[in-house]
């Protein structure tokens, strides 16, 4: 699989590389149209864009919780840590290092949250006293899912499911985490709260992120390096900080401009960015 | 009096084998969205693949007819088969069907326990057999000398042997990890999958659970009853216990399973003479018909927790 070496800097060291993937839902809807991107290890790496624009796609395709929706990726290459990993059970990545928390959180509703937690160290061949570490550990970084241990997972509030997905996902003592929208559905205070504890478990246990994101702004604030996926291609890529200041990226999705919400396509600046895809 | 409570006790005790099988309902369907009409198939298999390897084994081996050594060889080997067949069907009927609709995987297993059926009367034989567990269906002495109460000591082992199956279950569903990851699973599969537990396993663990609970149940069926294809509808009288307990509780299992016991023994004795008898097999359906109406979710069954 030849990686195309437009981007220096962060291609430089594939931790984990997605070499221009092909997505198809029930053998005949196309949905990712050849999509290549990477995270170097310890980063937090920003996927951004519209809805259905294929930024969950992309992240169960790496933690193949794919094929349970019936998709396939049916071209290109996924690989972590130099091994392909395209072909492995979700079972077998984890093993791996790498954990995706779902969009929408999926707690397990009728667990307490420290069973949900728990649940998290399923294919660790962990002692009950590393488990029992790794559960302060996530405690301390989650006080709240302290306060919260004994309830029923299905009647905390959104902002404690959210933490309590992140945090059954670094039970399973994770290198990478691949976190799909963590902002949705929370109030603006929780979101910094969370990503706040993001930053600080990527800095404090090194471990990297791929984000997934609506929220584009926010994202861009705690990410190093971001892409922007548009109908199944990755349109723009850069710094975190690059983007953030861009023009285009700020008229798209802050609507700072006139004329409203836009297309990609019809901006002018990205046209010229766009030679080097497909 | 006494006789009310005789009759009530005998019932509750029969009730806890149905709870039993209505178990192995429960946790099918908790685990892998399959309502397992093949369970009383299950309970039927177990109980004359006990029987029979009880008939062949002295044959085989030359040991003593009747004794310990060929009981607990023939438990053993059946429990083994019951195993080997739970995950046979989980891999071989129900896996291909994954992501299929409910109903056809229900049709499935409908189709299985015909089959199942089959195998069992086509490697045993189809005649009446008798089993013996060494348990006396005899009065017991105490509570007939001082309360004047028959009860079976039958009865009384059966439901103790499920009443310890039920708990250690239990226990076990509560307090290992296996346990936890079979009701994540139950919870939601997704979510199951993307932390890395592996479903197929998860699956096979429960279908090899239920087959263990089957052959309790057919061992102790077919002692009181004789082993025969009758057995297949006694374990059918799970159906009640579930619409009273709820398709998705275990304590619901337990508790509709003692109503439902209790509750046909009475009307039989109560009801029965004015209806001219033998509703004994039809009252638990029309109870439960009676219950959906009121209450569809069942006694404890779990309602969707939505919060969002
Ligand atoms: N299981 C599926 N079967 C068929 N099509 C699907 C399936 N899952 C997603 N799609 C389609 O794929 C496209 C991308 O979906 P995806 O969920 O990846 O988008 P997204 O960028 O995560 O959007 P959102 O921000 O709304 O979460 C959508 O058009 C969606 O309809
Ligand atoms: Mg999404």
């Amino acid at each position: 699989m030849s990686t195309e070496a437009t981007t220096a800097g962060v291609r430089a060291d594939p931790y984990l590389s997605i070499n221009n993937i092909e997505v198809i839902y029930d053998h005949v809807i196309l949905v990712l149209k050849g999509v290549s991107m990477s995270v170097p290890k310890g980063g937090i790496v920003a996927l951004l864009g519209a809805n259905g624009a294929g930024k969950s796609t992309t992240l169960k395709s790496i933690s193949n919780l794919l094929r349970a929706e019936r998709g396939d990726v049916t071209k290109g290459s996924i690989e972590f840590k130099g091994a392909r990993v395209d072909q492995m059970t979700p079972n077998d990545l984890v093993r791996r290092g790498v954990v995706q928390v779902m969009e929408g959180r999926h707690c397990f509703g009728h667990l307490t949250i420290e069973e949900n937690l728990l649940t998290g160290a399923y294919t660790r061949r962990a002692s009950g006293a590393e488990v029992r570490n790794s559960l302060d550990l996530v405690y301390n970084y989650f006080p709240r899912l302290k306060e919260r241990r004994k309830s029923q997972a299905g009647y905390t509030s959104g902002g404690e499911q959210q933490m309590c997905a992140i945090g059954r996902a670094i039970m399973a003592n994770p290198e990478m985490v691949l976190l799909d929208e963590p902002s949705m559905g929370l109030a603006p205070q929780i979101v910094e709260e969370i990503f706040e504890i993001v930053k600080d478990l990527n800095a404090k246990e090194q471990v990297s992120f791929l984000l997934a994101e609506q929220n584009t702004m926010v994202a861009l604030r705690y990410a190093d390096f971001g892409y922007i996926l548009e109908n199944g291609r990755i349109v723009m890529e850069g710094e975190a900080s690059e983007l953030a200041d861009n023009e285009d990226v700020k008229e798209f999705y802050l609507g700072l401009s006139s004329e409203g919400r836009k297309s990609f396509r019809e901006v002018k600046h990205y046209r010229r960015r766009k030679r080097w895809l497909s | 009096m006494q006789f009310f409570l005789e009759v009530l006790i005998g019932g509750l005790l029969s009730g806890v084998l149905y709870a039993l099988v209505a178990l192995g309902f429960v946790l099918i369907f908790k685990a892998s969205g399959v309502f397992n009409f093949a369970q009383g198939a299950m309970v039927f298999f177990a109980a004359l693949t006990f029987v029979g390897f009880t008939e062949v084994l002295p044959g085989w081996t030359g040991l003593a007819e009747g004794g310990a050594v060929v009981f607990w060889l023939a438990f053993v080997l059946a429990l083994v088969s019951m195993v080997v067949l739970g995950i046979a069907t989980e891999k071989i009927v129900l896996r291909p069907l994954v992501n299929q609709p409910p109903i056809t995987l229900f049709m499935a297993t409908i189709g299985l326990s015909y089959l199942v059926e089959g195998i069992a009367q086509g490697i045993w034989g189809a005649n009446v057999r008798g089993l013996e567990l060494g348990i006396e269906d005899v009065p017991i002495e105490y509570m007939m000398e001082h309360h004047n109460i028959l009860i079976s000591s039958f009865d009384l082992f059966a439901a103790a042997l499920a009443g310890v199956l039920v708990g250690s279950l239990a226990l076990f569903f509560q307090y290992t990890k296996v346990g936890r990851a079979l009701r994540a699973v139950a919870d939601d599969h997704q979510a199951a999958l993307s932390i890395g537990i592996p479903l197929q396993h998860i699956w096979a663990i429960v279908w090899g659970v239920a087959g263990f609970v089957a052959l309790v149940a057919g061992l102790i069926w077919g002692a009181r009853n004789g082993v025969q294809f009758a057995l297949t509808f006694t374990a059918l009288k799970a159906l009640p216990v579930l619409i009273l307990g709820g398709f998705t509780s275990v304590p619901g299992a337990i508790v509709g399973g003692l109503i439902i016991g209790a509750s046909e023994k009475l009307a039989e004795v109560y009801v029965g003479p004015f209806v001219g008898g033998g509703i004994e097999s039809w009252f638990p359906y029309v109870l439960a018909l009676l219950f959906l109406l009121v209450r569809p979710e069942g006694l404890f069954g779990e309602r969707h927790i939505d919060r969002v």
